[in-house]
């Protein structure tokens, strides 16, 4: 029993992470750009938000939580801003290859974390000595009271604020494609530009907007593994797969960031399925850390029979637009 | 006159690079009233109305609407004066609904209440008498629910002046009668309309005055009821234009393709051909004419090897005189047999040429299956592309610049000579001078006359009439795609043609049996 509870609680704490990627990958994709840059966002989002903690906690003689939860959110959401910005400015203005763009983001993004991880770890002193205490322990506050409930308490209320803003973020996100004009425009916007255009739609506004706001997304998934799950320190090259399956769990959700919940625990359980299945082999644990892709195989095999054209990709996703190649 | 006209255009003038496709035209639409504009392929109708709905800005002219000179650079400029144009193609996103379609890019509230969308839209469309879910999504759709949907839209954001840029071109006869009924309904209503189209009959229906166009002139606008079928061709086709093509005799001719029966539906499952059945020989060129979209990509397919055929056969009879039926085989072994298509779509790089590559590759693309070996021969699509630029004057740098940098006269050269170069026994081209000017127009026929001279069969897809009359020897009419009637080149007349071009009555009975 104890140790179901504790599965459930741990999936749902790898799910967030992927929650964030893929609900902003989702807002992005569905103005037509595909960002291969997530994982790459991820890592500039969780070191900005944890450079801003840092140099915080350390130049404050008495540091606040509030404060310092204030600063690493500003930090990250500015910083992975910028990076989703970067590659719309690439993308859409100068009209660059999405895919290029988008892993050569990933590439720095990786290189970013870890450059800028390895020096504030020389400044605190050594490789995982960074500690931004004050700061990580107002991301992993948990509700008094309520999470003290034994079973109900760990599976529903373990979890600190970021982990809410998620699911919270992806059903908004939901409401906002499906019942909302801006929602109907973005999808004209991924699906056909040039009529969207013809409609009278502002195809580059709605294409900068969605992909920067979708890395804003990313970047929180970045900081929450950094301050909820790690609680506030640095592991080169930490994420492992997180910022990949984000984007696969796109395409298992059908662009859909409610279907993304119940796909990112689903995910979230698989990636730690091993650890809780006695007397596995080494192999047989690599086995098992694929189970997330093939269940994405599986899903692409299964939409991509078309029964439903509403299933299917946005259209024009991955092309650039350009209003005089008619 | 003395109320204001809904729409006065005054002296507009549109040119293309050294095309004039509009020619200082003047014309009048009346406020609640339907007027046909008529013209052959290439007279301008589009170009005229594209003006109106702000796709293009005119060279020069005026645009007096509802009595107001106006500026329109946009499709925005164009909607805000209450123009709506419903294009031949649909800008719909199929995975939406009709409404959700319909209310794209409008202002309102952002919360979308979608029920009292519903109602509006459904009041609107039983005003007019249209057949409208607007729960549908498009991808559910017909072509004529989706015409549908783009007039809703339209009228929706309170157009009051409608251009219909052929819109029967995809109906069935049954659906035309609907629209018929609808665009009444809205002229009762008060609405003014125009109606770009070239077939008569429906002009003789539906249209209170007929304006016609002729190679981007405006001829004149008659009322309806004081003309006919005979005198509107007239003033469509114009007089005869000598163009001094330099035409021999047939030599020795042969029969080559022999196409009996030919049926073939398109990808929506309405017929492209319909009984298809003709010769062609050697020796001789063939001329297909036909409104544009009458089977002429289709019949060229065919005997390619590249159409499925739902009926009919093909028979191939070489010099050697041992038939061979066509209908059987692959589009490559036809080839094989030396029947060669080349056919120059609109945007002259969609088939057949890869702009990126340079002539030699392009020559290559014919030929990369020869040689030994897993390694290519180069040699000699080099020598043929050298070949090729020097016997056609091609304008290049080299024979290593990239196709895409070539004009498009150059462009066509380097297609017809790769086809030409192989020696055929059969040449099929489409619009072979389509874009081009005069001098290119004439070598590409000098070419197709040297091929007819060598005993090639050649059928020549074309466009202008004049060029097709003085060209070939014989001209297969295509009408909706039946035959109208195969005629001799030399005594026919321009006005003939078109009479039989525009005809269509026989087909649409015969459709009319079919549904």
């Amino acid at each position: 029993m104890n140790v179901i509870v504790m599965f459930i609680q741990q999936a749902i704490v790898q799910a967030i992470t992927m929650l964030f990627g893929a609900t902003g990958e989702i807002i992005t994709e569905k103005s037509g750009n595909l960002n291969l840059g997530v994982p790459g966002i991820m890592y500039i989002g969780g070191i900005s938000g944890l450079m801003g903690a840092f140099f915080y906690e350390k130049g404050s003689p008495s540091p606040s939580v509030a404060v310092g939860v204030f600063v690493s959110l500003l930090c990250c959401l500015a910083a992975s801003a910028l990076a989703g910005l970067l590659f719309t400015f690439l993308t859409v203005t100068l009209r660059a290859n999405q895919n290029v763009v988008g892993l050569a983001l990933t590439t720095f993004g990786t290189g970013f974390g870890n450059f800028f991880g390895g020096s504030i770890s020389k400044l605190a002193g050594g490789v995982g000595q960074i500690t931004v205490k004050t700061t990580a322990s107002g991301f992993q506050a948990r509700i008094p009271g309520l999470s003290n409930i034994p079973v109900i308490g760990t599976v529903l209320f373990g979890y600190g604020f970021l982990s809410y803003t998620a699911i919270l973020l992806a059903i908004v996100c939901t409401y906002i494609l499906k019942r909302t004009r801006v929602g109907l425009q973005l999808t004209a916007v991924g699906e056909d530009p040039a009529t969207a255009d013809a409609a009278g739609i502002n195809v580059g506004r709605y294409k900068y907007a969605a992909t920067v706001l979708g890395s804003m997304m990313a970047g929180l998934g970045g900081l929450y593994f950094i301050m909820e799950y790690l609680g506030g320190t640095w592991g080169n090259n930490g994420f492992g797969d997180r910022g990949w399956l984000a984007v696969a769990l796109v395409i298992l959700a059908l662009w859909t960031p409610t279907h993304a919940i119940w796909g990112s625990i689903l995910f979230g359980a698989l990636y730690i399925l091993y650890i809780y299945i006695p007397g596995l082999s080494r192999a047989a644990q690599e086995l098992f850390r694929m189970a997330p892709y093939v269940v994405t195989i599986i899903v692409l095999v299964a939409t991509s029979k078309r029964n439903r054209p509403e299933d299917q990709p946005p259209k024009s996703l991955g092309l650039s637009y350009f209003r005089e190649d008619r | 006159m003395n109320e204001t006209a809904a729409i006065e255009l005054k002296n507009v003038s549109k040119r293309f690079g050294s095309i004039q496709a509009n020619d200082h035209v003047s014309l009048t639409l009346r406020k609640g009233e339907i007027l046909s504009i008529l013209g052959e392929n290439g007279s301008g109708k589009t170009t005229l109305m594209n003006m109106l709905s702000g796709i293009y800005f005119p060279d020069e002219g005026e645009i007096f609407v509802n009595g107001k000179e106006v500026t329109i650079r946009s499709p925005k400029d164009s909607h805000a004066l209450g123009i709506g144009m419903i294009h031949q193609h649909f800008k719909l996103i199929p995975i939406l609904t009709a409404a959700q379609n319909i209310i794209l890019g409008l202002p309102g509230p952002q919360r979308l209440d979608m029920k009292k969308i519903d109602a509006n839209i459904n009041a609107l469309t039983k005003k007019y008498g249209f057949e409208m879910d607007p729960e549908q999504r498009i991808y559910d759709m017909s072509v004529s629910q989706k015409q549908t949907v783009e007039i809703v839209k339209v009228l929706y954001r309170g157009a009051d002046i409608l251009i219909l840029d052929e819109p029967t071109a995809v109906l069935t006869p049954q659906e035309t009668e609907r629209l018929f009924d609808v665009l009444r309904n809205m002229k009762s209503a008060g609405k003014s309309i125009i109606i770009i189209t070239h077939k008569l009959n429906e002009v003789m229906e539906i249209s209170d005055r007929v304006a016609v166009l002729r190679k981007g002139k405006y001829i004149a606008t008659v009322d309806t009821k004081d003309t006919d079928e005979m005198k509107l061709t007239e003033m469509m086709v114009g007089e005869k234009i000598s163009l001094d093509i330099d035409r021999i005799p047939p030599v020795d001719p042969e029969k080559r393709i022999d196409v009996q029966h030919l049926t073939v539906r398109n990808h929506e499952g309405v017929y492209a051909l319909q009984d298809v059945s003709f010769t062609a020989n050697s020796g001789e060129i063939l001329g297909v004419a036909g409104i544009s979209g009458s089977g002429q990509k289709e019949l060229l397919e065919s005997i390619a090897g590249l159409q499925r055929i739902e009926s009919g056969k093909i028979y191939y009879t070489p010099k050697d005189g041992k038939t061979v039926a066509l209908d059987t085989m692959r589009a490559r072994q036809i080839y094989a047999l030396n029947i060669h298509l080349s056919f120059v779509p609109e945007d002259r790089l969609g088939m057949g040429l890869v702009g990126t590559m340079d002539i030699t590759d392009n020559m290559m693309l014919r030929s990369y299956k020869n040689g030994n070996g897993p390694l290519t021969d180069r040699k000699a699509p080099r020598e043929l592309a050298e070949r090729v630029v020097d016997k056609l004057e091609v304008n290049t740098p080299g024979i290593t610049t990239p196709i895409r940098n070539l004009s498009g006269g150059n462009v066509q050269k380097v297609l017809v000579g790769r086809e030409i170069a192989s020696s055929p026994a059969v040449l099929m081209m489409a619009y072979p001078v389509r874009g081009l000017d005069i001098n290119s127009s004439f070598l590409i026929y000098h070419l197709l006359g040297e091929q007819k001279k060598r005993g090639c069969c050649v059928i020549c897809v074309g466009e202008d009439l004049d060029v097709l009359l003085q060209l070939c020897d014989r001209i297969l009419v295509l009408s909706e795609g039946t035959v109208a009637g195969v005629v001799d080149a030399r005594t026919t007349t321009k006005e003939t043609l078109g009479a039989m071009m525009t005809s269509g009555k026989h087909v649409q009975e015969g459709r009319k049996a079919d549904v």
